[in-house]
Order: structure tokens, then sequence, then C-alpha cells
């Protein structure tokens, strides 16, 4: 366990609702090292998803600073960020978020079209990553023809496709039942241990939690 | 490709709101092609007139006639050429609503100055020589299904009674904006019977036919026409054909006015279906724009891909209103043809009608993509649907 590929420090972030200010994280640290897998729990409205927003890049913390990859989130603007998110973060969702229109092989192909990889040799990306999940025979497939299980495996194999430096699911297994689960987490736990994929995981539940190498707990805006 | 694939099938998800937007879209296309071609079937009426030409008619109301004997004094002013005249006979054919354009002309004469209407010589010859004789045009022989040598009876209504007239000759249009649905016979036959009947309405013509040498002396032309007569009984107003005309479309011309007003109209009512369709449309897919931007896409790429769409769905729309036009315009030339004598497509309305198709594909996207590149990925991806 080397470097951490994700720094944290003193981060705060609060939410406005009416003038009413709703602090969600307070002076937060959290480092994370390369190759680890996190798992961050905590109850519902403690701040899980935001602190893991920030990490990935698609929010910005009111005070401190985030570094990812040896990046200084806070120095990026908006376009620089969309590129560094592409190049540097994986996303899982719990609801998955593949586009309804594409098949698994489109919505894999996706985060490719960024880059200057010929069509033949996204191709081949695709089906690989594709096979990697166990889902190679599943490629015309459209979502709605697909289990929930299946289709976080293809938003896996999308997450996974830029090989990218962090993996950051938010409750991947939250909608899934136990043996769709299962899969998922062990597909996780391979990236980890094979592929040395630092990854960072929200959940609530404690079977998902196991599987990591640490437990972070949120509340009250504070880790433990 | 990959891009025009994804708003293509991005585009058929909601498939009859998308059938109903396209048909919506076509329909007002449609309406504005045919909006626009009555608009410019008016104007073509209008700027049929020879510029050359010049109508005299009398400065109180059309409807008072003038004396036969200004043609001398007339054709005595320096740059007239020739003179004609016509008096309107307002009759009709057993039905007063049946309208069509009826008047006496000094004989084959009127044609000299009417090179437009083209009319075989040995037509004219008869034409002379038989008093009741009458050339009409071939729009109006259609019409009715008259042809030479037919026998018609016109009732008069500012000339009372029954008068019968022999159809000696069709005119037809020398092109297609050449009004051929006028019915002109010999104004001797009409002023014969007054001289016996009601004296007083003998020897009066309802306007003047000018050809004058040069279009740029029209206006000292005019007024010194004008000035022949001033303070006499007959006061005379000269202009040209073609301000003449305009005059007596005045009122039609408030008419036309709306018209074009209605044809901007419908273009705004099919922007505001399209844009009520990309409103929903983005609404709905704004968590995925989320996931987009999340991958790494910028706002150029959201923005394609929700003005592609409708600019897609508009393009449809208004390629199909564009196509059922030629029928439908053609159609309604063909029924319209007693108001509109001439009813071309005017060739302005494609152009035009796909410039309105393409504009109100952009603008109708114009919110929905201010929306979905505005909104931030953490409020997106919080909209799970
Ligand atoms: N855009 C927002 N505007 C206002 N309040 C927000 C916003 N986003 C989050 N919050 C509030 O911030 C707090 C933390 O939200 P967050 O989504 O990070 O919680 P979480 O730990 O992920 O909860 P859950 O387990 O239910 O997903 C909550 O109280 C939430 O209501
Ligand atoms: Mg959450």
């Amino acid at each position: 366990m080397s470097n951490p590929v994700v720094e944290v420090h003193n981060v705060s972030k609060m939410y406005h609702r009416d003038r009413v200010e709703i602090p969600v994280l307070n002076d937060l640290s959290l480092s994370v090292p390369d190759g680890e897998f996190v798992a961050l729990m905590g109850p519902s409205g403690s701040g899980k998803t935001t602190l893991l927003n920030l990490i990935a890049g698609i929010d910005r913390p009111d005070k401190g600073t985030v570094t990812v990859a040896r990046t200084d989130l806070s120095g990026l603007n908006e376009s620089d960020m969309a590129k560094w998110r592409s190049r540097h973060v994986g996303f899982i969702f719990q609801f998955y978020n593949l586009l309804p229109v594409l098949t698994a092989f489109g919505n894999v192909e996706l985060p490719l079209l960024l880059t200057k990889l010929s069509k033949k040799e996204r191709e081949e990306r695709v089906k690989t990553a594709l096979d990697l999940v166990g889902l190679g025979d599943r490629m015309d497939h459209y979502p709605r023809q697909l289990s929930g299980g299946q289709e976080q495996r293809v938003a896996i194999a999308r997450a996974v496709i830029t090989d990218p430096t962090i993996l950051v699911a938010d409750e991947p297994t939250g909608d899934l039942d136990k043996q769709s689960a299962e899969q998922i987490l062990d597909l996780l736990d391979g990236l980890n241990q094979q592929l040395q994929k630092t990854i960072v995981m929200v959940t609530h539940d404690p079977r998902a939690a196991e599987r990591a190498h640490v437990q972070r707990h949120l509340d009250k805006g504070e880790l433990t | 490709m990959y891009v025009f694939k994804l708003i293509f099938k991005n585009a058929m998800r909601h498939r009859l709101r998308t059938f109903l937007t396209i048909l919506g879209i076509a329909v007002a296309i449609m309406s504005f092609g045919l909006l626009r071609t009555v608009v410019a079937a008016w104007h073509a009426g209008v700027t049929q007139a020879a510029p050359d030409r010049l109508i005299t008619r009398s400065r109180i109301s059309i409807t008072f006639t003038l004396p036969i004997a200004q043609k001398e004094k007339i054709e005595q002013v320096p740059g007239v050429e020739e003179v004609t005249f016509g008096t309107w006979f307002g009759g009709y054919f057993k039905d007063p609503k049946d309208f069509f354009a009826n008047f006496a002309v000094p004989g084959s004469q009127y044609f000299n100055l009417y090179p437009e209407f083209l009319v075989e010589p040995d037509v004219l010859e008869t034409f002379d020589r038989e008093r009741n004789a009458a050339i009409i045009g071939a729009g109006l022989a259609e019409r009715f299904g008259w042809e030479v040598g037919d026998a018609v009876t016109l009732t008069g209504m500012i000339y009372p009674g029954e008068w019968g007239f022999v159809i000696r000759g069709i005119y037809e249009g020398r092109d297609e904006t050449t009004d051929d649905q006028q019915f002109l016979f010999n104004w001797d036959y009409v002023d014969q019977r007054m001289l016996e009947e009601a004296p007083m309405r003998a020897g009066q013509v309802g306007w003047w036919v000018i050809r004058i040498d040069d279009p740029a002396k029209a206006a000292r032309i005019s007024k010194e026409i004008d000035a022949l007569f001033d303070n006499s009984a007959d006061e005379t107003l000269t202009e040209t054909e073609a301000a003449f005309q305009q005059s007596f479309v005045a009122m039609a011309g408030t008419i036309v006015f709306s018209l074009q007003v209605i044809s901007i109209m419908v273009i705004g009512i099919i922007l505001l279906v399209a844009a009520n369709t990309m409103a929903m449309t983005a609404r709905e897919r704004i968590s995925e724009y989320a996931v987009l931007k999340t991958l790494g896409f910028g706002g150029g790429h959201i923005m394609g891909l929700v003005a592609g769409e409708s600019v897609l769905i508009a393009c449809l729309g208004g390629g199909i209103g564009l196509i059922l036009m030629i029928p439908l315009l053609n159609g309604v030339g063909a029924a319209l043809q007693q108001w509109f004598p001439a009813f071309p497509i005017d060739p302005m309305t494609y152009p035009q009608a796909a410039l309105a198709t393409i504009a109100v594909g952009i603008l109708a996207a114009v919110f929905p993509v201010w929306r979905a590149m505005r909104v931030s990925i953490v409020d997106g991806l919080r909209r799970v649907g």
C-alpha cells in the first residue's frame, strides 16, 4: 500500500434550503491508499453520497481540498474537470444509469467515444470488458432486456472501460437481490484484487461492507 | 454517424408523442405554404400589371362613368401612344354569386393594349363584325364549359335586362399570371341599347386604358391627363395600372395582410408545439444528461443531442408538410380558380418553409438545452426515475 490516491483534507460542505444552512460534511479528512477497497457506511442523510461526489469530481467542497490521483480538483475548471473525470474515475450508480436507447455494447462503448481510439480498438475493448463481467453474449441486448444484476454488470464494464485510476460506487447493490449483489461484489473484489483498482464504495449493506478492506463510518458529518 | 443514431433513437422513444408533434408541424407547414401561396397569388394579380399602362377613371369613384369624348383629348397628350377603354357591365350567368369579370370594350382595338391576351386574328375580325360577339378567357371557358359558337345570356345588374351573346373566341393567357377569366364584348352593343332605352347613359365609358411610350414618364403624363379635365363635370384620376389594381384591392389588402400575420402565427404555434415536446423530453432525460456529463461529455455534446433531436423532429414534420403541400396547393388552386386566375406555387414558399422548419427546430431546443446544460450533475443524478 503506497502513497494515497485520494486525499480529502479538512473538507466542509453545506447545502442551503430556504435560507437555512444544512451542514453535511464538517471539517472532514480522509485518505485512501492506492489499491485500497474502502466501504463508506453510515445512516441515511449522513453525507456519504456527498463525500463520494467530491472525491469523484462531480461536486465541489465549500472548504478544504480534495486531491485525487495527484490532482488538486479545486484547481480545475468545469471542462478540465470533465476531462479529468473521463480519464481517472469510473462510476457505478445504485440504479445503474444506463442509457435505455443503447445496447449493452453501446453503453460500455460510451466513455471511449471521448478517446482517440479507432472503432476497431473500441470494439475489442468493449468485448473484453463485457467478457470480464460475464456478459459477452449479451452485447446486443438493451437495458430493458437485462435483469438488474446484469444491468449493474454492464455499468461496471462501462466504469472500467477507460482503465480509470479509481472506481466510485454509490450503493451498487442497493437495488439488487442477494444473489445478484454477491455477483457484483465478487466482480468489485476481483477488480480490486487482480487489477489493483482503488475502490470507494458507499453502502448500507453490512455484507457488502465486509468485502472491503477498510470500513469507514460517517455520522453527522464526521468520519469514524 | 453514432450521434445521429443516438438522436434518432432518442426521438423514437415516445413514438406517439413524436408522431403527434411531427404531424402538428407537418400540418402547420402546409398551412404556412397555403397562406403564403394565397398571398403570392394575390400579389401576382397586381404584379402582372404592365408598367406602360395607365388607367384613368372618374375622380369621384370608379362607379362613375366618363364621356367618350375624353378620348381625343387624352390622345393629344405627349407620350400617349394609344387609348382604349372598358366599361364594367356587372352581368351574371344564371347565378349572381358565380362571379366573373365581364365588361364592354371597343372591339378588337382593346387587344392592342393587352398583348398578354393571345387571340387569333380572324377571331378579332369576327369580333368587330358581329355586335353581340364575345371573347372570353380560356379559364372562364373551362369553368363554365363554354365553347366557341355557344350562345350565352347574361343578366345585367348595372344595365338591366337580358343580354344575349355569342362566344366567338377564346383568348389564352401569355403566361401563368395572366387573368384568363374575363368575358369581353363590344361596347357598341350596350351603347346602342342605351341610346334607345336610357339615352343619358349612352356615350359613357368606365375607364380609360392608356399606353405610354416610357414608364418613367407615368407620373407626368398622369398629371397632364387629369389637368385636361380639371374643373369639368368629369374630373379624372389617372394612375399606373399597378396602383389602380392596388387601390381596387385595398380592402382585400387588409385580408391579405391578416393572412400574412396568420402565416407567421402558424409558425409561432408549431414553435410552441415543438418547444413543449422538447421541454418534456429534456425534463425526462435530465438524469441521463447528468450521466453523460459524469462520464466526461461536455455541454456541447448535450446541446447537440437535444438540439439535434429537436431539429430532427422539426425537419421530419417540415419535410412531410412540404411534400404534402404540392398536391394540397394544386387542389386548392383548382378549387379557387375563379378567385385567383393565377395560383402558381411561389417557389420562395419552399425555402421559406424549410427555413421556418429549421428555425423552429433550433428555437424549440433553446430552453431545454439551457436547462440540460445548467443542471448540475449532482442535481441531475438525484433525479433517479
Ligand atoms: N442538493 C441538495 N440540496 C439540499 N440538501 C441536500 C442536497 N443534496 C443533499 N442534501 C442533503 O444533504 C444531506 C446528505 O445527503 P447525502 O445524499 O450525501 O446523504 P447519504 O448519506 O448519501 O444518504 P442516503 O444513504 O440516503 O443516500 C441530506 O440531509 C440531504 O438532504
Ligand atoms: Mg446516498
